[in-house]
């Protein structure tokens, strides 16, 4: 892990490096280019406030976790393992739920045990669909996604059934 | 598509939550997540600050241009629609990048530099080709070093918290794939009703 902490200052150290060298007014440009940040963040929002409301309310009042009691069945089926069920069905919703069910997986079945494995990898390989299509799509005000929501979401199934597929294989 | 979901989520939510008897909870939730997104987009504000003004600075001393140069020809045939230097590809290219090395934070403000291109480039309010494709591959996460991951597993005592780094990526290049797929084939479900 010592060698995360080395890429961001190293990316710094090049752009600058290579700027002051072309002669680019570095600080200008730095400060130039910031401004564009405010701009992107404020309009960026009602989008987030509207999705992340909506989606609070449906967890809060228990419909979230009816509707995964609902489809357990279907895990059997699959040949999920029923414990990694919840965490397929939030990653797509909630960053912060899915990581929350991830800490909580890991602490309950511990790190090196098959749902510790599962949970990990269906953690790292997939993202929070509805999370990134508000933010990407609200910072240049689309309002109509057309096809992207069902690209992302298949993408998500895939990617978990991807998951189970190669951790049975490679951890079991 | 997204009309319905967004407002059926609410209406389940709220009508569950009548009959659960946790309006309660509902109602603490919708002014804790206000805030919690107006926290969300403070923390970003600054991250999209520091990142879009190192950005326009290897804009400038065409460190972008050097990046798309360099991949294009496994880019531009991913994204066809974008034509041969145009801005759009360094930043989606930078976008990839950062994600490739699990910096998520410098991720995003690349990749809504990109899609502000693509929305020049596509001239409608409407989402375009090349900006279906490239939230394909965002959200489908294409991750070599899942940082997050890591650090819960070390934190709750693994014997080896990056065995799973071998798996995530056979895993995300699976999905990555999957969604390339998928995207080209609405692509092409679009292209024989004439919507493009």
């Amino acid at each position: 892990m010592s060698i995360s902490i080395w890429i961001i200052p190293a990316i710094i150290l090049l752009i600058l490096l290579t700027a002051t060298y072309k002669r680019v007014p570095t600080y200008e440009k730095f400060v130039e280019g910031g401004k564009e940040g405010i701009d992107i963040a404020i309009s960026l929002l009602p989008f987030l406030i509207g999705m992340m409301v909506s989606i609070a309310i449906f967890r809060a009042s228990g419909a979230m976790e009816a509707f995964i009691t609902l489809v357990k069945p279907l895990t059997v089926l699959l040949g999920m393992p029923e414990e990694i069920l919840p965490l397929a069905l939030v990653r797509p919703l909630s960053g912060t739920a899915a990581l929350g069910m991830t800490s909580e997986l890991i602490k309950t079945y511990g790190p090196d045990s098959f749902i510790g494995y599962l949970a990990s990898v269906m953690q790292g390989s997939t993202d929070t669909t509805f999370y990134i299509l508000t933010v990407y799509f609200g910072a240049v005000g689309i309002k109509k996604m057309g096809d992207a929501l069902k690209v992302g979401l298949a993408a998500d199934m895939i990617g978990i059934i991807a998951s189970i597929i190669v951790v049975t294989i490679l951890f079991s | 598509m997204v009309n319905i979901i967004w407002s059926l989520l609410a209406v389940i939510g709220i009508v569950f939550a009548a009959f659960n008897g946790t309006m309660g909870e509902v109602n603490k939730a919708i002014f804790s997540t206000i805030d919690d997104a107006i926290m969300i987009t403070l923390t970003m504000m600054g991250v999209l600050i520091f990142w879009l003004g190192l950005t326009r600075i290897a804009e400038e001393a065409g460190l972008l241009r050097g990046l798309a140069t360099l991949f294009r020809p496994v880019v531009q045939r991913i994204f066809p629609d974008i034509p041969k230097d145009h801005p759009a590809m360094g930043y989606i290219l930078s976008n990839m990048t950062a994600n490739l090395f699990g910096l998520g934070n410098a991720a995003t403000p690349m990749g809504l530099k990109a899609m502000k291109e693509l929305k020049q480039l596509h001239g409608k309010d409407t989402a375009s080709r090349s900006m279906i494709t490239f939230l394909a591959i965002n959200t489908s996460s294409i991750t070599l070093i899942p940082t997050t991951v890591i650090a819960i597993r070390m934190k709750y005592g693994s014997v080896d918290p990056t065995a799973v780094v071998g798996a995530a990526i056979i895993a995300t290049t699976i999905s990555t794939t999957g969604a390339l797929l998928i995207d080209r084939y609405f692509y092409w479900r679009r292209y024989r009703r004439g919507a493009e």
